[in-house]
């Protein structure tokens, strides 16, 4: 199978006369290009140019030009910086093509722009939002609309210093004087018009034979079902035990991480971040540094940098012994495994509090640095895990599941997903991996030091729930393989370019960053103005566009499946939703 | 052999289930609600049963571990409290969640500001705990606590904390962080040093 065509550079702007135009704007790059024609711009690069990967999919609301932009990220397989396309369309009657047909890894996050942003696409097989609920009065994401407890446009507030004089927000703005209900509404005589909608479309007609006749049957997996993780709804369409029909619903963990980012200043995001997929919140608060760094043009001293890329692996080995323990659990193996791996996962978080303050929050990483040097004998702490403890132990889980014939039987050829579709839905991170493709950011578009470093892109080719669990491991593997790197080269010297400053210059213009998360590609989008706080900041969340092919992967298993191939992908809420 | 699988992992969860009873015998009955003990129990070193017996036994806090912050106060002779805060208002602007409250104090008589909170309020509920305002402030006067343990039985009356409430003497601050506390006051003696020389 060959993942891409041999890639050959199309030139757009001839291609395309009058319809593709490059972005001539200050600091800003990639190719403007005109709605009627955006399908087909994207079609050609996706076949011609080896333009595979739609990674990230956005809107921004330019107010004041009184235009919505889609931003889209296009990647090739083999690796590369990313093309950039953008579309304009008007505020007050926002309609861009749909770029599912091209890409269907753009399904959610179209809903998404349509949900936040209220941009029409046509040609969404499921142009429903997402993330608020249906009935919704407004778009959040847009410039001009306000939260109920909103203030001032941006922080800092007015209110807190010097005349602060304190009152809780609630005092301003009761419960129950901000929710307007219809006339004659009551709690429980409604039925959400959305759900309703739902079901409906989920009812399928059993086919009729000759045999015997069986009902589909419309059921709510979750949210409060402890086996999604959090809380994430599943409907799904069963013929007996078997799934016809799932539909993943979401953002009950909605906090719209965006707008409030789009409120705060530069630095003040950076704890934020943490609380994206908390899990990893090291790995995020180094995507947030990275995007920030580069609209600065600043760069961290060497020593940062390895401690960066120490913090990031740790992290990666707490995610996965994580994911592994809790697939274990949805497996049905009740805890023990769970235990087992959450042991080691603890040492590692004991070196994130000694050294950041906190054991999951741990807002660590500045622009041009880190906040803090490593405490005395961390490093010793960290070479002993690194390389005493952690292999032995990965080896006994090793040897305490991957033969395991419960789990086996179990896992293997369960929600498979082939090289192809899982390129074609954006997956990321070890789900795309364990399909067949060797695709890591690490390596695509190396950042920080790891073009110096000596490690494997662990890749299997079943793309099957057992395949993700054993790249897992193999990834575990290959982040000790870093870290005795990192540990063994810890250079000396400063933590930080210049000195720390409560607020930033950020010059104008737009930035993409990306780290392989442990879930996947995280990429931050950000646009500054020069003012102190972000224009625009998006993120591209892997747990997040990772559930587009959810529906497609249970098909045809069987209910307890669905609960271990939702495991396999590993979701965060606290990312999925943001 | 069909099976093997199952019975090496049941192998290893026998181990683990062994192991615990070494590591009893090892501290001879002296495994549990000992500060020596506990430390191996919970380091990389650590064997058997890895549960800490809380709220009997306390994991020690590392020196960087940050909670709701604290004001700090010079103790002067004859019991007199002087902030080290000038309410300056860094806190207050760099608080992602806009948890801190400052209201800075006028000269009577001339109207002017003088460099001291008059009041200072963090409200806990909404502090996110990120220790910005720690890492920012000029004076070293905001510094982030080391007690987890404030859990209480109304939120509405007693999670906003005021200036009395949050202030601790600089000796508390010694006593749990002492290595930052020695680089803070190293600090603080070169520039003491330099503007003796300056004036002289």
């Amino acid at each position: 199978m060959t993942i891409a065509p041999a890639a050959t550079e199309v030139n757009l702007e001839t291609q395309f006369p009058g319809a593709v135009t490059a972005d001539t704007r200050k600091n800003y790059s990639g190719y403007l290009v005109t709605p009627d024609k955006l399908v087909e711009v994207a079609q050609t690069l996706r076949d011609q140019a080896g333009y595979v990967y739609l990674s990230s999919a956005t809107a921004v609301d330019y107010l004041e030009e009184g235009k919505l932009e889609m931003v889209y990220h296009l990647y090739r397989m083999e690796g590369g910086p990313a093309l950039m396309l953008k579309a304009q369309t008007p505020r007050d009657n926002a309609v861009l093509p749909s770029l599912v047909s091209v890409f269907p890894g753009a399904d959610f996050q179209e809903r998404e722009a349509w949900d936040l942003y209220g941009i029409h696409f046509t040609g969404h097989p499921n142009l429903k939002r997402i993330l608020m609920w249906e009935g919704f009065a407004g778009h959040p994401m847009r410039k001009d609309w306000k939260e109920a407890y909103f203030e001032e446009a941006g922080k800092p507030f007015e209110k807190r210093w010097p005349e602060g004089h304190v009152y809780r927000a609630e005092q301003n703005n009761p419960f129950g004087h901000n929710v307007a209900y219809p006339e004659g509404f009551t709690v429980e005589g409604w039925t959400p018009e959305a759900d309703k909608a739902l079901y409906a479309g989920m009812e399928k007609i059993a086919e009729t034979d000759d045999s015997l006749k069986t009902d589909q049957i419309v059921v709510n997996l979750g949210p409060q079902h402890p086996s999604t993780h959090g809380v994430f709804r599943m409907v799904v369409t069963l013929d007996g035990e078997t799934i016809v029909d799932l539909k993943p619903v979401m953002g009950y963990l909605h906090r719209n991480h965006e707008k409030i980012g789009e409120r705060n200043t530069y630095i003040m995001n950076m704890p934020f971040t943490d609380r994206l997929d908390y899990i990893s919140s090291m790995s995020n608060n180094m995507g947030y540094a990275i995007t920030v760094e580069k609209l600065m043009g600043i760069k961290p001293p060497e020593r940062a940098e390895y401690i960066r890329v120490m913090m990031a692996e740790l992290t990666r080995i707490t995610n996965h012994l994580w994911a592994i323990g809790f697939l274990l659990n949805d497996l049905g193996a009740f805890f023990t495994p769970a235990l087992y791996a959450i042991e080691e996962r603890e040492l590692i978080l004991d070196i994130f509090e000694a050294t950041a303050g906190s054991r999951m929050m741990c807002n660590y990483l500045r622009f041009g640095g880190v906040a803090r040097d490593l405490p005395a004998g961390m490093l010793e702490l960290a070479r002993e895990l690194v390389f005493e403890r952690l292999p032995r132990k990965i080896d006994e889980l090793d040897a305490y599941l991957t033969e395991n014939e419960i789990i086996r039987s179990r896992c293997i050829g369960v929600g498979v997903l082939t090289a192809e579709e899982a390129i074609a839905y954006s997956m990321a991170g070890p789900v795309l991996r364990a399909s067949g493709v060797p695709y890591d950011v690490r390596r695509a578009e190396p950042y920080s030091i790891y073009d110096r470093l000596d490690f494997n892109v662990a890749v299997r080719y079943n793309g099957d729930v057992y395949d993700r669990y054993l790249i897992r491991i193999d990834e575990i593997r290959e982040s000790l393989k870093i870290l005795e790197q990192v540990i063994r080269d810890m250079p000396g010297g400063e933590i930080q370019t210049g000195k720390p400053q409560y607020q930033v210059r950020v010059p104008a213009g737009e930035a993409y960053g990306r780290v392989e998360n442990p879930k996947g590609e995280l990429g931050y989008y950000v646009v500054s103005n020069g003012k102190p706080n972000p224009y625009r900041y998006h993120i591209r969340a892997p747990s997040f566009i990772n559930l587009t092919a959810l529906g497609k992967m249970c098909q045809g298993h069987k209910v307890a499946d669905v609960v271990v191939i939702l495991g396999s992908i590993d979701i965060v809420l606290g990312e999925t939703d943001r | 052999m069909y099976g093997l699988g199952i019975l090496r992992g049941m192998g290893v969860v026998f181990k683990h289930f062994v192991n615990s009873y070494v590591d009893d015998l090892r501290w001879l009955g002296r495994r549990y609600y000992n500060p020596e003990a506990l430390k191996v129990r919970q380091g990389p070193r650590g064997q058997g049963v890895f549960t800490v017996l809380y709220p009997e036994e306390k994991l020690t806090t590392p020196e960087e571990f940050r909670y709701i912050p604290f004001l700090l106060y010079e103790e002067k002779p004859g019991g007199v409290q002087e902030d080290r805060c000038t309410s300056c208002g860094i806190c207050a602007k760099v608080c992602p969640p806009q948890c801190i409250w400052i209201e800075r104090t006028n000269d009577p008589k001339t109207g002017r500001p003088i460099p001291a909170p008059k009041e200072f309020y963090i409200d806990i509920d909404i502090c996110m705990n990120c220790g910005l305002c720690v890492e920012y402030c000029p004076f070293d006067a905001i510094k982030m606590d080391h007690d987890f343990e404030i859990a209480s039985y109304d939120r509405t009356s007693a999670h906003i904390w005021n200036k009395a409430k949050l202030s601790k003497p600089v000796s508390y601050y010694a006593s749990i962080r002492p290595t930052n506390y020695a680089r803070e006051e190293a600090v603080r003696a070169e520039k003491e040093a330099k503007k003796a020389a300056k004036k002289e």
